[in-house]
């Protein structure tokens, strides 16, 4: 079988440029396997994470021929042999060197989400939830953090200014998950418009295009969210969704 | 700046991993209101928690009101051929429910039961139905919740950062020293305790369903430090790992399959499990098709379907059956679930093995049977702890989670290791948070020491014409599967205790291009020390072990043998040289022992 050629990105803040290696095709190889391959063949310092192999902890993410994905989901029999395939670092946060860069603005905007507020138990100290009212928030929770769609974020990626009052749409499912849950009593409205600014988001769903868990970033997490903000206006509405729950205010 | 100099930070407890084990110890050090550092190998929440699937087991009794303490207590036991750290088999059964409900409190969402209560999964070895779970994608679930909840509470984390050395005053431990991945650049962490969270060994074998963060690291960390080691012989090889394609050979494949229905078959298309059922589970093993498929809905009336059995004996029937003949080409068997329940119902269930039979086997596993076989999966011994404040038998240094010892005994329960990680991640935050606020004397540390280990670590940049460190790993790796796995034979082992000899010379010779920043093969051959040391010491354990027990096979002593039921094998450092001892496992109060005669 005729090789690939791998035109994979090295370098660092300074500077860098793609470098050629070819590689031998086996069945059901899949990109990580093949970057791999040439760590431990070819090039001992080629710098890329995992972790899980299986799509599972979201470390991979690279470019591979221009399209944000995770690089242990990408299988090389997608292309044909003879092929030219050019992995790159997500292009979106600073690079570190080679396919590695430093993503550390999602772990700030993380940190600045007000947490769950729980209401107080039932009287035997447990909490009740039912299944249908956790369905939606369960497909926030699918999220593996790979920050794809933090990376395909026009206002992440072009709007440098916006980036200190904007969170991205990993975290406007993170605050959507919260939101909904049936135990939270938290207003977070004020939070939402002004410091994690989902009002800057123009629903181009590029996010949801890009996530490698399918989950509905825009339909199912973001236009709730942006319906809710004109809600929140109204201090009675407000009101009446924290009182029902969050079943009767969804959409 | 010189080559070798670092930074440093200090902290009343540093917890050295964040998984499940190494959040949850953080979570509670700070609640006692000391300062809290935790450092992680990756970036926070891509530990290897994330990707435990199955379930936590703890005996909430949502769907058996049966179950409660007493019975996990037995199952555990039972499970690890009553082996186990009795004390800390109580403390988990005992724990665990208070543990899975204070997550739900942090914001996690289980599957739910029709009443609205967490929904509990049947899993092997477990008498009911007992695992709170979310799909298959529980692990992911925890560790969020953990990151989400410990982010918010005061902890300093030291994110890509790879400890090295633990460092000791005297006898105490007082700190450690590291790398950052990202820089290359050396730091030091001064504390009064440290935690050790790390995880496990299974980078070591070839076929595993570990990641490259396994490397033995706090096992290692344990034993430079002086501190004991106990049961390293105890290696758990998970029955159902894919085994195709060639490049996702070893990936989990959970035992949810199996509680939620599945079945192994071999090529004849038998269900080959009901040959398999070993004398000790006949009394509560179903010996026949019909009632084992009766029983996931009436448990009280039938015996577990042998799918079932402890993870020890599945993969020691699907081992024999692959070497019997019936194995598939790709050498696995099959594990059949859709021609047994509706697709939809497995979509639901299942839905990233679903997603990762699809995506990388190409098998849709409601229309096809899956193919799998045994996978290098965790190691049941580890770091010898104090059951109830988990201290390691060096001071101020604690062990909570996979690196620490006793818990499983010979072989651990599915969701046992999820709830093991809370109740002993929670017991070692708590202790060592205690610990620091007694520790009275200054934290000195030796500056000359921490120089010399910086030199050393920057050694494989300046040697030429080295070794390749990833060439090292792999033939560690070809060895550890060939003559330390599944079934194992003095022989075997004496030949695997001389290779690993001679890597040890290889990997004092390696080499690496290029600099320091996040430089993978810098970081493989710094990882080669714990890597070989783990090695070293499961092999060790295994020759000492002339029995068949648990996670521990030896074919030229094929039977379980009642005297090394009392006995740990401990491996401690003296001197420089590793030195073996059987000790007498601690012995069980009269009250517990009575919970395993009032039934079989």
């Amino acid at each position: 079988m005729a090789q690939f050629t791998m035109r994979v990105f090295r370098g660092d803040a300074s500077g860098g440029g793609f470098k050629d290696y070819r590689v031998e095709p086996e069945e059901g190889m899949v990109v990580l396997d093949v970057i791999h391959r040439i760590q431990a063949t070819q090039a001992n310092d080629l710098a890329c994470r995992w972790n899980c192999k299986a799509g599972k902890c979201g470390s991979c993410s690279a470019e591979v021929n221009g399209k944000p994905r995770l690089m242990c989901m990408t299988r090389m029999d997608l292309f044909q042999p003879g092929d030219t395939i050019t992995v790159a670092p997500i292009r979106t946060f600073p690079l570190i060197r080679d396919l590695v860069t430093d993503v550390s603005y999602n772990y700030e905007k993380a940190k600045q989400v007000p947490p769950l507020r729980l209401k107080p138990p039932e009287p035997d100290g447990t909490y009740r939830m039912m299944q249908e009212d956790i369905d939606r928030i369960q497909e926030f929770h699918k999220c593996i953090e790979c920050f794809l769609c933090q990376d395909v974020c026009h206002v992440i990626r072009d709007h440098e200014d916006k980036k200190r009052v904007f969170s991205g749409p990993r975290f406007f499912i993170k605050i959507a998950s919260l939101d909904m849950h049936p135990l939270d009593t938290r207003d977070r409205s004020s939070f939402i418009q002004q410091d994690a600014g989902v009002g800057l988001c123009n629903i181009t769903k590029c996010c949801t295009e890009v996530c490698p868990e399918n989950i509905h970033i825009t339909d199912n997490g973001i236009i709730p969210l942006k319906e809710r903000m004109a809600d929140s206006l109204d201090p009675i509405v407000w009101l009446l969704r924290k009182f029902r729950g969050p079943k009767s205010s969804q959409a | 700046m010189a080559n070798q100099d670092y930074e440093t930070h200090e902290h009343d407890v540093l917890v050295i991993g964040a998984g499940g084990a190494g959040l949850r110890a953080a979570i509670e050090a700070a609640a006692q209101g000391v300062s809290v550092g935790l450092v992680c190998k990756s970036l926070l929440g891509k530990a290897h928690t994330v990707m435990a699937e199955g379930g936590i087991a703890a005996a909430l009794g949502n769907v058996w009101p049966e179950d409660n303490w007493q019975v996990h207590f037995r199952d555990t036991m039972r499970g690890g051929k009553m082996l186990n750290n009795w004390r800390m088999a109580q403390l988990h059964a005992q724990e665990a429910p208070d543990r899975v409900l204070e997550l739900e409190r942090w914001g996690a969402l289980f599957d739910r039961t029709k009443d609205g209560r967490i929904l509990q999964r049947d899993f092997g070895g477990h008498r009911y139905a007992r695992l709170a779970h979310v799909g298959d994608r529980t692990g992911l679930e925890m560790i969020r919740t953990l990151q989400y909840h410990g982010i918010h509470q005061g902890i300093d984390v030291y994110m890509e950062c790879k400890v090295e050395r633990l460092l000791k005053d005297g006898d105490h431990v007082c700190g450690a020293f590291g790398y950052w991945r990202n820089t290359g650049k050396f730091v030091l962490f001064k504390a009064k305790a440290v935690v050790l969270a790390t995880g496990g060994v299974g980078k070591a074998w070839k076929v595993t369903s570990n990641s490259w963060e396994y490397t033995g690291d706090g096992q290692s960390l344990a034993l430079w430090a002086g501190a004991d080691l106990i049961d390293m012989e105890f290696v758990q090889f998970h029955p159902t790992g894919m085994v195709w394609p060639p490049s996702v050979r070893g990936i989990l494949v959970t035992e949810g399959v199996r509680g939620d229905g599945g079945t192994l078959k071999n090529t004849k298309g038998e269900r080959f499990m009901f040959n398999y059922i070993p004398e000790f589970f006949k009394g509560e093993t179903a010996d026949n098709e019909a009632e084992a498929d009766r029983w996931y809905a009436d448990k009280k009336n039938n015996r577990r379907t042998p799918d079932l059995l402890p993870r020890d004996e599945v993969a020691r029937a699907i081992n024999a059956e692959i070497k019997g003949g019936r194995g598939t080409p790709h050498g696995g068997v099959f594990l059949d679930i859709c021609t047994r329940r509706p697709a939809d119902y497995i979509r639901k269930r299942l839905p990233s093995m679903y997603h990762q039979f699809k995506e990388l086997a190409g098998v849709d596993i409601t229309k096809e049977p899956m193919e799998v076989g045994p996978t290098c999966h965790y190691i049941m011994g580890g770091v010898r702890v104090d059951a109830d404040t988990t201290a390691a038998t060096v001071k101020g240094l604690f062990a909570a989670g996979e690196v620490a010892g006793g818990m499983h005994g010979s072989n651990r329960l599915g969701g046992n290791s999820l709830s093991d990680l809370l109740v002993f991640g929670r017991r070692a935050g708590l202790y060592a948070a205690l610990y620091a606020k007694d520790f009275g004397g200054p934290l000195t540390v030796e500056s000359s020491h921490v120089e010399s280990l910086a030199r050393e670590m920057l050694e494989p940049f300046t040697r030429t014409g080295g070794e390749n460190p990833y060439a090292i790993q792999a033939d560690l790796q070809e060895t550890m599967q060939n003559l330390v796995g599944l079934i194992r034979t003095e022989h075997e082992l004496r030949e695997a205790m001389k290779r690993i000899e001679s890597f040890r010379h290889r990997a004092a010779r390696t080499h690496v291009d290029g600099g320091r920043t996040y430089n993978p093969g810098w970081h493989m051959a710094l990882d080669l020390a714990s890597l070989l040391t783990v090695a070293e010491c499961c092999t060790l354990a295994a020759l000492e072990r002339r029995e068949s027990r648990g996670g521990h096979t030896r074919d030229d002593h094929p039977y379980t043998d009642d005297s090394w039921g009392k006995i740990n094998v401990v491996i401690r450092q003296r001197q420089g040289a590793l030195a073996l001892s059987r000790e007498p496992l601690p012995e069980m109060p009269a009250e517990l022992k009575a919970l395993f005669q009032e039934r079989k």
